[in-house]
């Protein structure tokens, strides 16, 4: 076994030991980049000097006897819509195609004290709107287990990174699924944490009261590993949940008897392929052997979370984006005068998706629309929040699937936004309550893609869904496969 | 059809985005799809509920009044498509 | 047909925080072009707001102060309009849930007392300044944007429509601008545009009750301005409609220098503002713990002060209400009462004297060359009859250049009062002797007769003897 395959918790506890060095691993993880970034095509911007230069640091510090974090000398990859201070961050859109900020996100300085060693910058959606990482301005990514697959998204490029080997870890964004589905279709695991639990700031908004920053990695060890790193209050972000951190390792024990498990009746409807079905039913059923508790319980206002997401996500991003307009940073496309040098500036630097949905949210806020559909929408939302409340009271965790199918090829679905949109319906309900999510891998299509099983959790508890996770990941295979790429035997 | 040319229209200078007359059609076609799916929400009695803005309830989080350093004008301007003797310089502003 | 005005003010006030109200660059006046930026007023991709206590301590004051109710629950929202002043195209303010409500304030006008109602108070933050490269930004083929005023904190006071006059809306906004002095929140210092209005204006026929169409003239940033902007708009819309046309509701510019309003023209559903709630920053719940904290730390205010002022220190309600239309004037005044010397006597020579020479000098009364102890002392050396109070016009005049007490300038000036009689018999007797015509008209029953001869004492003694000494001797010599 490669080291590009371990995750980091054995490679850490390697470099703790001295088995290995930083820089031994991370040249390893380049060869492997090397040899299946262009097929993949999961980052942006790739960062080989400096990675090399902190791996070097890191041995240096390892050597020196100081306490190793668990991040330390480990290769990782953020999605691109994450501020990287000196590094170039576009939310792959041509708008920022210059852009490098002078300040890192929250994330980023926490991430940073861990002394990683950072690879660069992954593909995602065009400012996170999408679900296949097609809408790129740049290229495509590619699924590794099918490279005529989407890789999901629009943390396409750092799931497809961490499935593929070219990442050991790596943060990604969710505002409607954008961790969590992806992963699903990458066959890792993906966790959005509660609303809160992590800054937002600097992560480049899309739907400010939707958007949260979370791990995408090889197993549930490494996700409550990189959580424990990234969570906390920062007065940065007055979102940020004033409440205690705990060690979300210490939720990692297998230990899922009398777990109440909520199967809600409205996701397992129209529209979800068999092989789906029967993969999660199974994962289900694994649980109830392991000695959970299986209680069927309905979330009645499901049907209307497509509506209500596309209605107030668009509405904030409409408003979120306004600032792109050729003034003081990013691109600038010229014209006679002000207004036209803005109209300009944002027609031609932004893609399709980004201004359809610029466009619906500015119809949802303008005059004469707002009660009917935006304000409809915040009230539907709150209808959306009570009935989970109301199943959590009734069980301690909600399952599901992450999407309604695996994935899908590339082309085949991007000309229909309304279809696409659709796609989204067992993952964007968890953003408009704010709640906690994990995909996980938890069987396989006949055709070979990877299946995933969505964990939901009660507000800030995480470690619930973190346990539950653990206990049938341990139960299983599917964390000790990787995906096969460019004719490698399997 | 609910979106209507000038809708488009309206809604593009609200966006400052131009749509092109041969894309017109298409556009007016997706939104006039995804909106009439949205209206599924008139279903919905919402008569007694109140919106929901923030994802979590929480109130009343500020700052002190404390000075904290700013950045340099170099960084500042660092992204500037166009600056001048410490300034961001704009085309012409044609008052509206 | 006589045409009523309608006129009502939205007053724009910085506040004096130490920091801006969303990040915490600096808000000084005056600096560097793009030296108080960071990433969050600059509008960076990624940024958050954060919400600066002080500026929402200072918004209740603000309402406790005007009388108006503090909303228990009060929030954010974007207001979206595309200006390069504006780097994130939208201005963080607040709309359906502003901070204080229905307030009012009471105003002195030459006709009388009246009361303005005041819709709301808000807080929102400033925008950045834009440079032009010509002289207006019609002849500017591009601009230069300065934010370092970007995300300054601004109080946005919304009256009702209630004034009817230039003079009302002129003594509101000194009132307003009295109030927020007294409170401590901003500096209100007209010429740096820490306090400026936009101003409605509409007229109707005398004695309707239906409102005319109005026009906004915005940014006016002095008094001056604002009396003339709405005297020449209540003209000009008079002329209008007594030519039989119609007023177009529009935004003007006032032109200082031409004294006149001009038309700017508006685009279609330019002003479709799109509010939404500021997803980034979390509701302001207020209780009322801390409304009734703040109102015990709120100063005394120019109406209670006034009100006091005539009670215990006898002054008129006209006089009162001068010294306390400024903080400034009313604490010199406190003052100068501090050192013993008489608050009437007090109130009239700073109504007096003092205001004039101000005045004449354009000196803030906080940097007057004549302190308020040394006022004071001056005071009470007339009270002492060390001096007269015409001598005193004298000792003032020379206080104004001399900063020595002015104890010592009576006695280097030779300027002491004359109380000896026996100083001052010789030039009573030698104006009797000199002056029998006057003697005679006094005699014979023409008492005021005797002014010219107490006139020619004091001439003799330089001014010095103490007249109603002189008035008195004169009295008993003639009997």
């Amino acid at each position: 076994m490669s080291l590009f395959e371990k995750p980091a918790h054995v490679l850490h506890d390697m470099l703790q030991k001295k088995e290995i060095s930083s820089v031994e691993l991370t040249k390893d993880v380049l060869a492997r980049i090397d040899a299946v970034e262009p097929q993949v095509g999961a980052y942006l911007t790739l960062t080989r000097d400096a990675a090399l230069a902190q791996a070097e640091a890191a041995d240096k510090k390892i050597a020196a006897g100081e306490d190793v974090a668990f991040l330390e000398g480990i290769p990782g990859a953020i999605k691109d819509n994450i501020c990287t201070k000196g590094v170039k961050t576009t939310c792959a859109s041509k708008i920022l195609d210059n852009f490098v900020p002078p300040y890192d996100a929250t994330v980023m300085t926490k991430v940073k004290a861990e002394s990683p060693v950072l690879l660069g910058k992954t593909n995602l959606d065009e400012f996170a709107m999408g679900g296949s990482t097609e809408n790129s301005a740049y290229h495509v990514t590619h699924n590794p287990w099918n490279t005529k697959c989407v890789p999901g998204g629009s943390s396409g490029g750092s799931a497809a990174a961490v499935a593929s080997g070219t990442a050991i870890w790596a943060l990604g964004t969710d505002t409607g699924g954008s961790i969590r589905q992806p992963a699903s279709f990458c066959g890792v695991v993906g966790l959005k944490p509660t609303y809160g639990r992590v800054s937002r700031y600097g992560i480049v908004a899309y739907a400010s009261s939707l958007d949260q920053v979370g791990p995408l990695a090889r197993d549930v060890t490494d996700a409550a590993n990189v959580l424990n790193v990234i969570s906390g209050l920062d007065e940065m972000d007055s979102t940020s949940s004033p409440s205690p951190v705990p060690d979300f390792t210490k939720a990692l024990r297998e230990d899922v008897k009398g777990l109440k498990i909520g199967l809600p009746k409205e996701y397992f409807t129209d529209g979800m392929d068999p092989e789906v079905e029967k993969a999660v039913k199974d994962a289900i059923e694994q649980y109830r052997s392991m000695g959970a508790e299986i209680v069927e319980i309905s979330l009645p206002h499901t049907k209307y979370a497509i509506s209500t997401y596309y209605l107030i996500a668009p509405a904030e991003a409409a408003t979120n984006l306004q600032r792109y307009d050729g003034v003081s940073y990013g691109a600038r496309v010229d014209g006679a005068d002000l207004v036209e040098m803005m109209t300009n500036t944002r027609t031609e630097k932004f893609g399709e998706e980004v201004k359809r949905r610029i466009m619906i949210g500015n119809y949802a806020l303008s005059a004469g629309y707002y009660d009917a559909y935006y304000l409809k929408a915040l009230k539907v939302r709150t209808l959306i929040q009570q009935d989970y409340t109301e199943a959590f009271q009734k069980v301690d965790v909600i399952m599901c699937p992450t999407a309604p199918t695996p994935a899908y090829e590339i082309g085949s679905m991007i000309s229909d936004p309304l279809q696409m949109y659709l796609q989204d319906i067992c993952t964007v309900p968890l953003n408009l309550a704010g709640l906690p999510g994990i995909s996980l891998p938890c069987g396989r299509s006949s055709k070979g893609m990877p299946i995933g099983l969505q964990i939901i959790g009660k507000a800030l508890d995480e470690e619930t869904i973190l346990r539950a996770a653990y206990t049938y990941e341990q139960s299983q295979n599917y964390h000790n496969e990787m995906a096969k790429l460019g004719g490698e035997q399997a | 059809m609910k979106v209507t040319k000038k809708d488009l229209e309206n809604v593009a200078v609200l966006s400052r985005l131009r749509v092109p007359e041969d894309k017109q059609e298409t556009y007016i076609q997706q939104m006039d799809a995804i909106l009439t799916y949205m209206d599924n929400l008139s279903e919905v009695d919402t008569e007694n509920v109140k919106p929901t803005t923030y994802a979590l309830p929480m109130s009343n989080v500020f700052r002190e009044d404390e000075v904290k350093p700013s950045l340099d004008r170099e960084a500042a301007l660092s992204n500037a498509p166009l600056k001048e003797n410490g300034y961001f310089k704009v085309p012409k502003v044609l008052e509206d | 047909m006589n045409y009523e005005a309608v006129i009502g003010l939205e007053i724009h006030c910085e506040l004096k925080t130490k920091t801006k109200i969303f990040c915490g660059c600096a808000t000084g006046f005056g600096a560097d072009q793009n030296t108080h930026v960071c990433p969050v007023c600059l509008g960076l991709p990624g940024v958050l707001p954060t919400i600066n206590k002080r500026v929402v301590e200072f918004a209740i004051k603000a309402g406790l102060a005007t009388n108006c109710e503090i909303n228990k629950y009060s929030k954010f929202d974007r207001k979206n309009y595309y200006y390069p002043d504006l780097p994130k195209n939208w201005q963080t303010s607040q709309y359906d849930l502003p901070i204080c409500e229905h307030g009012w304030v009471d105003i002195d006008t030459s006709e009388g007392k009246k009361r303005v109602r005041l819709t709301r108070i808000h807080m929102e933050e400033d925008a950045g300044k834009l440079v032009h490269s010509g002289t207006t930004i019609k002849d500017s083929i591009s601009s230069d944007v300065d934010y370092n005023r970007t995300g300054v904190p601004l109080l946005e006071i919304v009256s009702e429509p209630d004034m009817h006059t230039a003079e009302e809306a002129r003594v509101y906004m000194e009132k307003i601008k009295a109030i927020m002095e007294y409170i401590d929140v901003s500096n209100c210092r007209m010429e740096e545009g820490n306090l400026r209005a936009d101003v409605n204006v509409s007229i109707r026929p005398e004695g309707s009750d239906q409102l005319g169409t109005r026009t906004e003239m915005k940014n006016i940033n002095s008094f001056k301005s604002l009396e003339d902007a709405i005297n020449y708009e209540i003209e000009r819309q008079t002329e209008v409609l007594e030519d039989g046309g119609h007023v177009v509701q529009e935004t003007r510019t006032f032109d200082p220098a031409r004294g006149i309003t001009l038309s700017m023209r508006s685009k279609e559903n330019a002003h479709d503002y799109r509010y939404m709630p500021e997803p980034d920053l979390p509701p302001i719940i207020t209780s009322d713990e801390t409304i009734e904290k703040y109102r015990s730390e709120l100063p005394e205010l120019p109406d209670a002060r006034r009100a006091r002022y005539e009670k215990d220190y006898g002054l008129s309600d006209y006089d009162a209400g001068i010294i306390t239309s400024t903080r400034a004037m009313a604490e010199y005044y406190d003052a100068v009462v501090a050192t013993g010397a008489d608050p009437k006597l007090a109130a009239n020579w700073i109504m007096g004297d003092l205001s004039k020479n101000l005045n004449e000098e354009a000196i803030d009364i906080t940097k007057s060359p004549v302190d308020a102890k040394r006022l004071g002392d001056m005071i009470l050396l007339i009270m002492k009859d060390t001096i007269s109070g015409k001598i005193a016009k004298k000792v003032f005049k020379e206080m104004w250049t001399n900063p020595e007490a002015p104890e010592k300038i009576v006695k280097d000036k030779g300027l002491v009062q004359i109380t000896d009689t026996s100083a001052i018999e010789p030039a009573v007797d030698a104006a009797i002797a000199a002056n029998p015509k006057a003697v005679e008209e006094y005699k014979g029953g023409k008492k005021k007769a005797l002014g010219a001869l107490v006139g020619q004492v004091m001439k003799a003694t330089k001014g010095k003897a103490n007249p109603q000494m002189v008035n008195k001797m004169l009295v008993e010599k003639l009997k």
